[in-house]
């Protein structure tokens, strides 16, 4: 069974198709697997019952030679999708025991493709957080730990859940979304590669709102083919999205294996931050080396704006969620907690349900949005953020895609920064600036630091270009070939 | 800018979350501390740069003004706290 477990997406489905294994087989694995991973708490609810049901369908659907892209294919789905009729609560008590009556439109494309659901992944709650700890279920425990050591590890967040999932082979890939860095910070911290693409390929409808004009789903996976097979699956027009993009979904796995010979890779020299651990440092001087020798030319670039990016979107990110999470108001569904009056309902309800990180930027941004202050800052904020997205547009006249560290620290222990929100905050440092300008992003597991610990490289492309980061992707993998896996201890 | 305890008690208000008296010092040292590193981006020249308000530039699309969807009222209503005879029951609004 461990074997099954053990293949990448690419693989089973190959297995699938040659009949060496039944879709059945394939997911009691890993049924079998995420009910022996509780110490993980990387599921927040297993649905094994409708994973088996989902899995005999999608055999008998092969054997009537219907098999879509993922037939048959476990997956984890990120607790912020809303799934019919199985609870979606993005990891808050103020959506308690919330069961949609209707599928995201990201996942009805993975069921349409022929995709298996093993249940609901944990996440920080409105996947605001870095660390996992904001769930409203408790962390998620890393699969990784530090050579000689037990003490529990942060995965990233807020896609923590997907991110441990994959690593510890619960599924073969898993849904998560991106705001400021939830999918490739947690895929840098636990060693899979993991895809924000451009704002607007994939639908947001059925996607609990965090912050609107950056929320953009995407996959995390075990390999860079794996990633580029799920993401083609998730990404689409959609017409309840109205900022989905309506152009066509190119082949993202045809760009893995490409040659990226004469592609010119800018390195942004803002990136060498001070403190920046020196392994780190060498990490990036490796990956242009890697791309070096497949062909690429190196170009160093200047984006002068990006240290004003982390506090630009911690206007522009609480700014919208407190508008956003406005609809929590215990009237039409999730927690209600009565009081004297309709406002001490609403202010009782807030109180209860919300988590500590939650409210503070609920109030960030309403201080930020009030009278006398939405120009000062929230306007300010959002000059500053086309100045960034400017600094990109100059970048890609010279090169097709830049090259980074995807985050400053390999995973840290839980806990530690707790107590300092701007440390806390400062994880993004590298990942937010797609964000703010629109722009693929993608983090590629590169390498392991003195104590055994994954660390990632980041890819960003041009806007629509996911493509090329499919293929400069593929040849970082190739140059790294990055196999260690975590030690199986829980 | 600096945040008092007296500011934080006026944005929960506006928010509609109860902060409890003593949790009012806390969090206006923390949001004080988040505002004071954000002031940063007064050092950017942001002087005729044109609010970015959208990640891609694209005109909001028009659809058919049709019905598209309608007639759920069991489903809008299956996660209400409270309901009856098919509608939310909610707190008195109006005297």
């Amino acid at each position: 069974m461990s074997q099954l477990t053990s293949l990448t997406l690419k693989a089973a489905l190959a297995g699938l198709a040659d009949k060496s294994f039944s879709s059945e087989e394939l997911t009691q694995a890993h049924v079998d697997a995420v009910a022996a991973a509780k110490p993980l708490n990387a599921f927040v609810l297993e649905t094994p019952e409708k994973a088996l049901d989902m899995a005999r369908a999608a055999d008998a659907r092969r054997a009537r030679g219907e098999a879509g892209a993922l037939e048959g294919a476990p997956l984890g789905i990120k607790d912020l999708f809303c799934t019919e009729g199985v609870r979606s609560t993005a990891c808050s008590n103020i959506l308690g025991n919330f069961v949609p009556t209707y599928e995201s439109t990201v996942t009805a494309n993975l069921w349409r493709d022929g995709a298996v659901m093993l249940g609901k992944l944990n996440m920080d709650e409105f996947a605001m957080g870095s660390s996992n700890e904001s769930s409203a279920f408790g962390p998620v425990v890393n699969p990784w730990r530090a050579e000689g050591q037990n003490a529990k590890l942060t995965p990233g967040g807020s896609s923590g859940g997907s991110a441990t999932a994959v690593a510890a082979d619960l599924c073969l890939g898993a849904t998560a979304t991106d705001t400021g860095g939830s999918i490739r910070q947690p895929a840098a911290f636990t060693g899979t590669v993991g895809i924000k693409p451009t704002y607007g390929r994939c639908s947001r409808w059925g996607v609990v709102a965090f912050a609107s004009s950056l929320d953009q789903a995407g996959p995390i996976a075990k390999t860079v083919e794996d990633a580029a097979i799920l993401l083609k699956s998730m990404s689409g027009h959609d017409a309840k999205d109205s900022t989905s993009l309506d152009i066509e979904v190119p082949d993202f796995p045809s760009f893995v294996g490409k040659s990226v010979k004469g592609l010119r890779i800018g390195i942004p020299k803002e990136y060498r931050v001070d403190g920046m651990p020196a392994e780190i440092d060498e990490l990036w001087e490796k990956g242009i080396a890697w791309l070096k020798d497949a062909g690429c030319e190196i170009v160093e670039v200047s984006l002068p704006h990006t240290k004003y990016a982390l506090p630009a979107y911690y206007i522009v990110a609480p700014a919208e969620a407190s508008s956003n999470l406005a609809r929590y108001d215990g009237m039409r569904y999730g927690l209600r907690v009565e009081g004297a009056n309709l406002t001490e309902t609403y202010v009782n309800t807030r109180a209860a349900g919300f988590g500590t990180e939650v409210k503070r930027r609920i109030l960030i941004g309403t201080y930020v949005l009030s009278a006398g202050y939405y120009d000062a800052y929230y306007v300010k904020a959002l000059k500053v953020r086309r100045r960034i997205a400017d600094d990109f547009d100059q970048a890609f006249q010279k090169v097709d895609a830049l090259l980074t560290p995807t985050a400053p620290s390999a995973a840290f222990g839980l806990g530690e920064n707790a107590d300092d929100p701007v440390a806390m905050y400062l994880n993004d440092i590298f990942t937010v600036t797609v964000n703010l300008a629109g722009l693929p992003g993608m983090s590629i597991p590169a390498g392991v630091d003195h104590k055994g610990l994954p660390l990632g490289l980041q890819l960003i492309g041009k806007a629509l270009d996911e493509g090329t980061l499919f293929s400069l992707g593929g040849a970082l993998e190739k140059a790294a070939d990055f196999r260690a896996k975590p030690a199986r201890w829980w | 800018m600096a945040i008092d305890a007296a500011t934080v008690s006026k944005v929960a208000r506006l928010a509609r979350i109860a902060e409890p008296p003593e949790r009012l010092e806390p969090l206006a040292r923390e949001l004080s501390g988040i505002l004071a590193w954000i002031e940063q981006l007064s050092e950017v020249d942001t002087d005729g740069v044109e609010p970015m308000t959208s990640a891609v530039a694209v005109a909001a699309p028009m659809r058919e003004d049709v019905v598209t969807e309608g007639g759920d009222v069991t489903k809008i209503l299956a996660n209400a706290p409270k309901t009856k005879d098919g509608f939310f029951v909610v707190p008195k609004v109006v005297e």
